[in-house]
């Protein structure tokens, strides 16, 4: 399934004024922002899909969009701080303006999904891309199969969207599991790795599609537990992280043998690229 | 008896299993209940019984001074805990506490290592239910080891 | 003109002959019609393309012998203006610049404005431009203009350009164009296309247009016309040409080669040797990876970005936080060789490498894509394989 269109831009390395409306602290260091357009309206997007976020003066980071694509008030964005230009992001101001560019890349194959169990399993900060294609599964639950959301953190305090997965977790049409890497004994819930999470959920591993966002080891480790349990491969969707500049295909930065994630990706179906996620440094 | 038996044969970590030989397993077995919060066994402790949940949530816990304790695994219904019965000297390198109410079978230690070294039939049905248990828990604690979700170092 | 024609011999005019006059009233007449005129010129020992506005500019009576890690110009025997192969430069310095400012934004009270840049003014003509480089050209034209989303610099200065092509009458020891297929004739993509014929009794320049504009152009030259002599002693310059092509790159089954064998013992060997100096990615007239920088003046009231070749054998090429995924020299050339000469043809259709040898006589140790890719391709390791990825 390919992407949306790409917004009708002039100039595709310009960047848009957006005014930070709102800002909400999700961790220590995670924030998540809404933005509002000053001179346009809210272009459409799918779930999965990032844009490039400009801190005046500092620079431009890709940041994938974690909200609700029905919401045509907004884009939210889920910003870690771990470097210069994601920290001047995270720390943006309400009322204050940043730049945009997008929304850029590959989606989530939610609507190809519909007919199938749903597997959307996401590490760490990998549930706010996925986030977007949960709205998208939940608005319409039916046409889906079990769905299931299983989530890993490093531990509780470090969690996104607590009280989110709360409410996906008491709803009838969806289960949810949340796993923590270790956790002081307060923690009631489950302790250790993502994958360990597959065996404990029911679904029917022949007619599942898994959608798969977070750190590329926990996604090599994740992809082979569900190849293991019966998963086929090209029904496995990851989303990939490379540096980028461009996020249009030119500057090069983002290739992933012969894929650029900016275009290609960033969500790119396990068949095509098991092989190489086995090699180191490619 | 014939109720433990049948339950006994039912749990996941004993599926397929040939009925003649699990059954010689239900000699072993007994039926235990643990609230929330009490522990299945203590670091240090003798390693004397081999727990198959059927339900519940038990948290596998360490401990070091003026830290907070930490729980580095839970397992849940379907699950087995604890190999230090079967490897000298027979003690536990970890505490187990049910963190839910929590139903398990206890096998007794010494009598299932009797049985599998008298016959090595038994012995191997079990080596090879408990090893792919062991190295999933292994390959996990190395996943965990990574911290992928940590920030990176500087 | 037609940067987005696909490759493919262009509707050609009658040959006709312009002698050395002739071709400075083509340079004349360019500059008079607002081109910016770039052609050969000597410098530091090298021949480098340069603004001209008289023939003088250009290296005549001189060549370049190439070699793994080597460059040196010598004199010949006559004044050819063309009797070189290539030097370090290609015209990717003109079309794709070094650096180049893509906007500014001003910080006012409630935000910031931000302006692009306006494209440079006078459009190119360049002056020499040989097979092998046009085909960079087409190359780069499909990675700027090909895609979903074009570079509106590259695409303005592109545009713009008149291309006056050459057909080789000098193969360097480095090259190896002719078993690329793009060289070492101009076939298409040119607006007029020239051989050099010098000999004892002449010096003259057998011409042919490759686009209206080309053809208008040549018009109001001083041409004569160009009889059946003039014609086979063109076909023997590039024959000559073709057979003193110092290299040979074997494509067949290269690219599947190179993407099953990741872990071939190769490149390890060659990481040993390179100094992951990007010297190679500098001269490749199709390297076409950029990164940005943004700036502020000092008062913060204006933030400037400003797009940089950038080269993957640097360690920030593939930065993410905690740190960059291409860490070893081994990883950085692999991924250098594997994408010129293999996900490239995934990626646009074609070849990233059109054969000028310009990585093997700039590389300061002499490595050779050649022998490279060969290596690899004797002796594959074990196979990985697999193609595009992509959510179809």
């Amino acid at each position: 399934m390919s992407a949306a269109p790409p917004a009708a831009l002039a100039d595709p390395m310009l960047p848009a004024p957006w005014r930070v409306r709102a800002v909400r602290r999700e961790t220590a260091d995670v924030v998540t922002l809404d933005l509002v357009p000053l001179a346009s309206g809210v272009p459409c997007f799918a779930p999965g899909q990032f844009n490039m976020i400009y801190a005046y003066g500092v620079g431009e980071v890709p940041v994938s969009l974690s909200g609700d694509p029905a919401d045509r008030s907004c884009f939210v964005h889920t910003v870690r701080a771990v470097g210069e230009v994601s920290a001047a992001i995270a720390g943006a101001a309400p009322g204050s303006v940043l730049g945009l560019r997008g929304p850029f890349g590959s989606a989530w194959p939610v609507d190809a999904a519909a007919g199938h169990d749903l597997l959307i399993v996401a590490g760490g900060l990998g549930l706010a891309p996925l986030r977007p294609a949960i709205y998208r599964v939940l608005a319409r639950s039916e046409r889906f199969g079990r769905i299931a959301v299983l989530y890993g953190g490093r531990g509780p305090a470090e969690l996104l969207f607590r009280d989110e997965l709360a409410v996906w977790g008491a709803r009838a049409d969806v289960t949810v599991a949340v796993t923590v890497d270790h956790a002081d004994p307060s923690w009631h819930g489950h302790v250790g790795v993502v994958p360990a999470l597959i065996g404990q959920i029911g679904f029917d591993p022949p007619n599942t599609v898994a959608l798969l966002c977070g750190p590329e080891v926990m996604l090599r480790f994740t992809a082979t537990a569900l190849r293991a349990a019966g998963v086929a491969a090209e029904r496995i969707h990851l989303s990939m992280e490379r540096n980028m500049k461009c996020a249009i295909g030119l500057c090069g930065h983002c290739q992933f043998g012969p894929d650029f994630v900016c275009q290609d990706g960033p969500v790119l179906r396990y068949d095509r690229i098991a092989a190489r996620l086995a090699v180191r440094e490619i | 008896m014939e109720t433990l038996e049948r339950l006994l044969l039912g749990h996941e970590f004993l599926a397929g299993i040939d009925p003649a030989l699990g059954r010689r397993l239900v000699g072993c077995a007994r039926n235990l209940r643990f609230a929330p919060g009490e522990y299945l066994f203590r670091e240090g402790g003798p390693a004397d019984e081999f727990y198959l949940i059927r339900e519940g949530r038990v948290a596998l816990e360490l401990h070091a001074p003026a830290r907070p304790p930490i729980v580095i695994e839970s397992l849940g219904g379907g699950e087995m805990v604890g190999a230090s019965w079967l490897v000298p000297p027979y003690r536990w390198g970890f505490d187990a506490r049910a963190t839910a109410d929590t139903r398990v079978f206890g096998l007794d230690a010494h009598c299932l290592r009797g049985k599998c070294d008298a016959d090595h039939h038994l012995g191997y049905e079990m080596m090879r239910r408990l090893l792919p248990v062991m190295v999933r828990r292994m390959q996990a604690a190395r996943q965990q080891m990574l911290d992928v979700y940590g920030h990176p170092p500087a | 003109m037609s940067p987005t024609a696909p490759p493919g011999p262009d509707a050609q005019t009658a040959p006709v002959l312009l002698d050395r006059a002739g071709l400075q009233a083509l340079v004349d007449a360019l500059v008079a019609r607002g081109f910016d005129v770039i052609g050969p010129t000597l410098r530091d020992g090298a021949i480098v393309y340069d603004r001209i506005a008289d023939l003088a500019a250009l290296p005549a009576g001189w060549t370049d012998r190439q070699e793994a890690g080597r460059y040196r110009l010598e004199r010949r025997a006559d004044a050819a203006l063309f009797g070189y192969a290539v030097g370090p430069q290609s015209w990717k310095r003109f079309l794709h610049p070094p650096e180049e400012t893509l906007w500014r934004a001003r910080r006012q009270d409630d935000g910031f404005t931000i302006t692009p840049e306006p494209p440079s003014p006078a459009p190119f003509a360049f002056l020499g431009v040989r097979a092998c480089e046009l085909h960079a050209i087409a190359i780069q034209d499909r990675v700027f203009l090909g895609g979903a989303h074009r570079d509106p610099g590259y695409t303005a200065r592109r545009q713009g350009a008149f291309l006056v092509a050459l057909n080789c009458g000098t193969a360097a020891g480095t090259c190896f164009c002719a078993s690329m297929g793009t060289g070492p004739r101009a076939e298409s993509g040119f607006d007029l296309a020239l051989t050099e014929l010098i000999d004892a009794a002449r010096h003259d320049f057998l011409a042919v247009a490759g686009s209206e504009a080309g053809a208008a152009l040549l018009a109001v030259l001083p041409t004569r016309p160009a009889g059946p002599e003039a014609t086979a002693a063109a076909e023997a310059v590039l024959a000559r040409t073709e057979a003193g092509m110092g290299r040979h790159l074997d494509t067949n089954g290269l690219k599947e080669r190179l993407q099953a064998n990741p872990e071939h013992p190769r490149w390890d060997e060659v990481a040993a040797r390179c100094l992951a100096c990007a010297n190679c990615t500098l001269v490749c007239p199709t390297c076409f990876c950029t990164s940005v920088a943004d700036h502020t003046d000092l008062a913060g009231t204006e933030a400037t970005r400003v797009k940089r070749w950038d080269s993957c054998f640097t360690a920030d090429f593939s930065f993410i936080h905690g740190g960059s995924v291409r860490a070893s020299g081994k990883s950085r050339y692999r991924q250098w060789l594997t994408h010129k000469l293999a996900h490239w043809i995934d990626q646009f259709g074609s070849s990233g490498c059109v054969g000028c040898g310009r990585c093997i006589a700039w590389c300061p140790v002499g490595i050779d894509i050649t022998a490279e890719a060969a290596a690899i391709r004797a002796m594959p390791g074990k196979a990985v394989g697999e193609g595009k990825g992509g959510n179809a």
